[in-house]
């Protein structure tokens, strides 16, 4: 029997891992999203998460892609012999527990399901979207600070990484937009230019306005989502009843839904 | 009728209802009481608490009911009911053209009920276009490219089934084509809302117009960016409304998108009914104003001009509806209080 303590330490090192799990489609980390509903230590070596979507419609390929970013986070702690994981309530739930819990690649999984193709036309989709999501919280940090389009497009990554922020979002997105440049190459030395396009090439300054117009749109549209796949997490499983003092909002399956151990003790 | 708090009349037509059978009587599986689900969480999720409906209700609600809750409680001049089938999921069809078209015959002068087909069933599909046409006149058809259909799990817009419906439908004159983007699921190597599709269509088909339900939601970005290309693609507000009560900063930053994008013209209003009622939804929009500092970023306003082009006059366009023809015509049938 593992010891309450050293299970809870190590619960939460796997949460710790989850953490760095995002929605590809949200750019956010599915922790945050409140999607990852246990974590489970069994002896000191075996693990199992599982983690359910706000509706059962939700991309079965993000889904994918979630559950085996789970499996890999979970799999990279030393301790870890054994990694399950576990979709809950998802119309291609079977598939993915399937495909995730098989010991198959990634490549292998998918194949099967895109009549050979892999999913790289897809991430390639979303990871633009959360570079510019990333990228407008940055420009606009910076814009905020007085800098004009002009010193701002010629701006070096050098220059960009000594500014100091103080916005709770630009503290947030900076280290994230400075890692996908470098992981994309898309900046790489301090005299690299700190704002590129996706595709690597400079924005003209005059051009400036106009990529933030576009690049709002995709936040936009980002927060939106966001907002409203936190609200169905919430509102997922329960049910109205109407009282004397009118309609309320109730879990209709007490227990269903499993606490988040560990949880308490993490935030 | 909305009546604004100056006393002016604003014709309302509501783009986007249903009359459905989500019971557990009629769900064929788990899938069915999966969809009916998701759309009650949508419901509960984003509906002010004194609008909350118990979820029998909301599984199957009566003829008298969607009467009282769009044209006696609600402001809703009319309205456009919309067929899903789900054959998969449902044993007599989620909402079907035969089940609402029996409902809005009590009250014709109010209802526009819309057919719907299934491109994948090939000549069948084209047969069911001309049935629909001869038995019920549609205007319009309501797709919904993520219905399951046996093995397949989606289809596009583009694909060369579909374009042979929507030839027919030109030849018809069926041109209003409202289309939901749901999730589809294989492949799985494409985003499974994907909205391109809408490109290409709207680009062949140009005596037809598009309507994209929920405005490309969860896509609005790419939505945004191929409507502004099209002159013949408008955006239906169904869910994006709803978020003016539960996080009306959200709607301002939305609706402004779409009017620097898409534009005043080709916005049309939708409630959803029954995952929303218009009453509130009508209310809270004529007295909604785009937050001033989103508003001058964009450069656009919402005027009372420009709610009441979408609130009715937009889709009357569409639909040849005369508005001051049937406003007089309503007049002199005013709502009835359905019997209980």
């Amino acid at each position: 029997m593992l010891v309450d303590t050293l299970k809870t330490e190590l619960e939460l090192e796997v949460w710790e891992r989850l953490d760095l799990v995002p929605d590809p489609e949200l750019d956010e980390p599915i922790t945050d999203m409140g999607f990852v509903e246990a974590v489970e230590v069994c002896d000191a070596k075996t693990v199992t998460v599982e983690f359910r979507l706000p509706t059962y419609w939700c991309s079965p390929n993000f889904a994918f892609l979630m559950a085996l970013g789970i499996r890999k986070e979970v799999m990279s702690l030393p301790w870890v012999a054994k990694a399950t994981v576990q979709l809950n309530d998802h119309c291609f739930g079977d598939e993915v527990n399937e495909g995730v819990n098989s010991g198959r690649n990634y490549n292998a999984v998918f194949a099967q399901y895109c009549d050979g193709a892999d999913l790289d036309e897809v991430e390639e989709k979303f990871a633009a979207k959360a570079f510019d999501r990333r990228q407008e919280t940055v420009l606009l940090g910076v814009r905020e600070l007085g800098h004009s389009p002009e010193d701002i497009v010629a701006m070096t990554l050098g220059r960009l990484q000594r500014i100091e922020f103080r916005g709770e979002e630009e503290l947030r997105q900076k280290p994230r937009y400075l890692e996908l440049l470098t992981a994309r190459g898309l900046a790489v030395r301090p005299d690299d230019l700190a704002f590129p396009d996706w595709n690597g090439d400079p924005i003209e300054a005059e051009a400036l306005a106009e990529h933030l117009g576009r690049l709002r749109s995709t936040r936009i549209n980002m927060e939106f989502n966001g907002a409203m796949c936190r609200g169905l997490a919430k509102t997922r499983y329960k049910e109205v009843k109407i009282g004397p003092d009118g309609p309320t909002l109730i879990d209709f399956v007490a227990g269903r839904v499993p606490p988040r151990e560990g949880s308490a003790a993490r935030s | 009728m909305f009546k604004t708090p100056d006393g002016k009349e604003i014709f309302v037509l509501d783009g986007h209802t249903h009359f459905w059978d989500g019971s557990p009587e009629n769900q064929a599986n788990v899938h069915g009481k999966q969809f009916i689900d998701c759309f009650y969480a949508y419901h509960t999720n984003l509906s002010p608490a004194e609008e909350l409906w118990e979820k029998a209700k909301f599984e199957k609600y009566t003829e008298d009911d969607i009467y009282r809750d769009l044209f006696v409680d609600g402001p809703d001049d009319m309205a456009i009911i919309q067929s899903t089938y789900l054959r998969d999921f449902y044993k007599n069809g989620f909402s079907s053209i035969e089940r609402s078209s029996t409902m809005a015959a009590r009250h014709p002068e109010r209802f526009i009920v819309n057919g719907s087909f299934d491109p994948r069933d090939g000549e069948k599909a084209l047969e069911y276009i001309h049935y629909m046409k001869e038995n019920f006149d549609i205007q319009g058809v309501k797709m919904y490219t993520a219905e399951w259909n046996g093995d397949s799990k989606g289809w596009a817009l583009n694909d060369p089934s579909a374009y042979k419906c929507f030839e027919l439908c030109d030849k018809l004159g069926i041109r209003n084509i409202h289309v939901h983007k749901g999730p589809t699921i294989i492949p799985l190597s494409k985003d499974a809302f994907d909205v391109h599709d809408v490109d290409h269509a709207a680009t062949d088909f140009q005596n037809l117009n598009w309507i994209i339900e929920h405005v490309g939601l969860p896509r609005l970005d790419d939505f945004c960016w191929i409507a502004t290309q099209e002159t013949n693609v408008y955006g239906g507000l169904a869910v994006a409304l709803p978020f003016i009560h539960a996080r009306p900063r959200y709607f301002g930053e939305v609706i402004a998108e779409l009017l620097f994008w898409i534009g005043e013209d080709k916005l049309l209003f939708g409630s959803d009914y029954a995952i929303w009622t218009p009453q509130w939804l009508v209310e809270k929009f004529w007295d909604f104003q785009i937050p001033e500092d989103i508003a001058q970023e964009r450069g656009v306003q919402l005027t009372d001009e420009i709610k009441e082009k979408i609130l009715g006059l937009n889709a009357a366009r569409l639909y040849n509806v005369d508005v001051e023809r049937k406003k007089a015509e309503l007049a002199g049938a005013p709502v009835q209080i359905a019997a209980e």
